[in-house]
């Protein structure tokens, strides 16, 4: 079955289905995209200090004037245009293959439609370790652009890459990322979603790990009317490790939905999930997390945690925490928290002499840290800590 | 200084009244004692004076050096010069001991319309401080007062204190949890910024602090009001004879 009749058969997701209970599809699916606008002055400055190869999207399209040239030792990177019209490709073994068997127990009609009528994306194919990492950059410049991005990434034994996402992309985005891991490979995934206060986002992120391979994504979201980041994770060989990590800061109209699925298909592997969300002011989040450990992946190693902090009455979050499991040898726990901001510590650091704003902000970040913290490479950390305080201070004013 | 005048303070929540009647004045380079039974409102003057929420004032009036305190927000005591050492410190998970301690200083600094502290010299700063106070390095790098020990707590809020360099500074039961040694190292701290333009306000419920701290002023709490004032010798009657002898002049 190829992607289009996936879609036919699967049709679009409507609110009786069970993981779009929280999240309105609509606005995802409707054949007209809302406006979203353009913010100004645009910010793309994340990670500048960061030594890194620059591929650049304006909505949705490889901008080659604007991307760094594409050579980078042990890293080889095509278009997905050119790609479909090889015949014989690594890609056509991975690409929508990750999204095909996803589907059960949970169907995903917007990654298929994803598959079938992407526009552009890239093909990475990683052979060793990659020298720096590479940022897929995403501009918005248009306020009614639609766009549909599909990306491959396979890494080879042994191989290592991290890669950067930034940028608000368009008015509306669906992106797929395919990620095959092979033996002893790792990916780093560093995102930042970006501000522009109206845009709207599906982005789903497959991943297959090999025998003792590193999987760790972590996304920073501020802003965007409307966010769902599907993430998809199989361990497949034994002893792999894979955090999925998500820290986000959300207020007024403001929605934001987890749906993660990590499935232990073999023994002696670790997973992490950790998901943190400030909200405020009607914003909304969602997290639908699952733990499936198959029958056999003993030794499994598997934490969940999805917390909020509701900074006012208004806020809403919504947990749907779930641990499947058919071995007997694992360990696995699971918690969900809700709460409100510690008056206390605001009280101690007001006595302080540190005004009310900047004490929460710093309660909020010190909040948030647990899921920065899933971050590897400090340097990246110390970018999306201090992203996110800026964002406060602006706010702030 | 501080003049605190018929202070009378009530839960918010509930109908308790606990401050009913406080006047208490201390001077600039003076250093006045609290002592008084457990429950007696020690905390909850201390608590009011530094803006802490839950309590109503309904009578009486705190001026610090001309500043009505009690129309002011926590953080506006604090850069007025207000400091409390607290009884019991606070535990903030995921912000930094570090940090904090130079946001507060450069939030106070930007107040007085005073220049920003850089790093460097912060680092000196604390590092000077720090060692007075027998405080390691480990101890400044931690999450603010998270799996710190009681004597810890209480070494940290001196530290904030030697830091900010407040001009009054409460400090509750600083010297409960602390050892003979610890003792003399925060009494040592206090010492050192004991000058003519900074007043102190010592709760304790003991004299061997006071031997260290010498007293100007010792106050008795009881029941929400000061109830006896004397010189340093009221602290060994005290410590000799409890509050019985006291509360029994009082009814
Ligand atoms: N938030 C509150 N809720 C209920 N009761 C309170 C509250 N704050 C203070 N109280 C009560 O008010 C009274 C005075 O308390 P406070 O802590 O000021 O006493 P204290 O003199 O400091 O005592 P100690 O010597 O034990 O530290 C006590 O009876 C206490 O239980
Ligand atoms: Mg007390």
């Amino acid at each position: 079955m190829d992607a289009r009749e996936r879609v036919l058969a699967l049709g679009l997701p409507g609110r009786r289905d069970e993981y779009w209970k929280y999240t309105r599809p609509e606005s995802l699916t409707d054949p007209e995209v809302a406006r979203a606008a353009v913010l100004v002055p645009y910010e793309a400055t994340l990670f500048d200090s960061v030594d890194r190869l620059r591929i650049v999207f304006i909505d949705g399209v490889f901008a080659p004037d604007l991307s760094d040239d594409l050579s980078l030792s042990g890293v080889h990177v095509e278009r997905l245009c050119e790609v479909s019209r090889m015949d014989i490709h690594w890609a056509s073994e991975l690409y929508g293959v990750l999204e095909a068997r996803s589907h059960s127990p949970i169907a995903r009609p917007l990654a298929a439609l994803n598959t079938a009528y992407a526009t552009d994306g890239v093909m990475i194919h990683v052979t060793e370790k990659a020298t720096k990492p590479v940022n897929l950059m995403y501009l918005h410049r248009s306020e009614t652009s639609d766009a549909i991005l599909h990306h491959c990434v396979k890494l080879e034994e042994g191989a290592d890459l991290t890669l950067l996402e930034t940028g608000p992309a368009a008015a509306r985005f669906n992106k797929s990322m395919e990620i095959d891991i092979a033996d002893g490979a790792a990916f780093h995934h560093v995102r930042a979603q970006g501000r522009d206060h109206e845009r709207r986002a599906m982005t789903h992120t497959f991943a297959r790990l090999g025998r003792e391979s590193v999987f760790k994504s972590f996304t920073v979201t501020v802003n965007g009317v409307l966010t769902r980041n599907e993430c998809v994770v199989e361990l497949v060989g034994p002893d792999a490790v894979a955090h999925v990590a998500g820290a986000v800061v959300g207020d007024g109209e403001f929605h934001h939905d987890d749906t993660v699925l990590v499935t232990h298909d073999a023994a002696g592997c670790r997973s992490r999930q950790v998901f943190k969300k400030v909200l405020r002011n009607g914003a909304t989040g969602v997290f639908q997390g699952k733990i499936l450990v198959r029958p056999g992946a003993q030794k499994t190693d598997g934490y969940q945690i999805s917390q909020s902090l509701l900074l006012d009455d208004d806020a809403q979050f919504y947990a749907k925490p779930e641990l499947e499991i058919y071995a007997d040898d694992v360990q696995c726990s699971h918690g969900s928290t809700s709460g409100a901001i510690d008056e206390e510590a605001l009280y101690y650091l007001r006595s302080r002499g540190i005004p009310r704003t900047e004490a929460q902000d710093m309660l909020v970040l010190a909040f948030l840290a647990e899921a920065i913290d899933e971050i590897e490479d400090g340097a990246l950390a110390r970018d999306i800590v201090a992203a996110v305080e800026a964002w406060l201070g602006r706010r702030r004013g | 200084m501080l003049e605190i005048k018929n202070l009378h303070a009530k839960l918010e929540e509930e109908d308790k009244v606990i401050l009913k009647g406080v006047d208490l004045t201390v001077g600039a380079g003076e250093v006045h004692a609290i002592m008084g039974p457990n429950g007696s409102g020690k905390s909850t003057l201390s608590y009011v004076l530094s803006g802490r929420d839950g309590y109503e004032v309904t009578e009486g009036s705190a001026v610090l050096s001309g500043h009505d305190v009690l129309e002011m927000e926590p953080e506006e005591r604090a850069a007025a010069g207000l400091f409390l050492a607290f009884q019991y410190p606070v535990e903030i998970p995921g912000v930094g001991n570090m940090t904090f301690l130079r946001t507060a200083m450069n939030a106070q600094r930007k107040v007085r319309e005073e220049e920003e502290i850089s790093a460097r010299d912060f680092l000196k700063l604390i590092r000077i401080k720090a060692d007075k106070l027998s405080i390691d390095a480990d101890m400044l790098k931690r999450p603010v007062n998270v799996g710190f020990s009681g004597g810890e707590k209480k070494r940290n809020e001196i530290l904030q204190m030697a830091i900010l360099e407040p001009r009054m500074c409460i400090l509750d039961e600083t010297d409960s949890g602390l050892d003979v040694d610890a003792m003399k190292l925060v009494a040592a701290g206090v010492n050192a910024l004991r000058d003519d333009g900074r007043g102190f306000l010592v709760i304790t419920h003991y004299q061997r602090l006071l031997n260290h701290l010498v007293p100007d002023v010792v106050h008795i709490m009881v029941d929400g009001r000061i109830v006896r004032v004397g010189g340093k010798e009221l602290a060994l009657e005290v410590e000799e004879n409890g509050y019985s002898g006291i509360l029994e002049g009082v009814s």
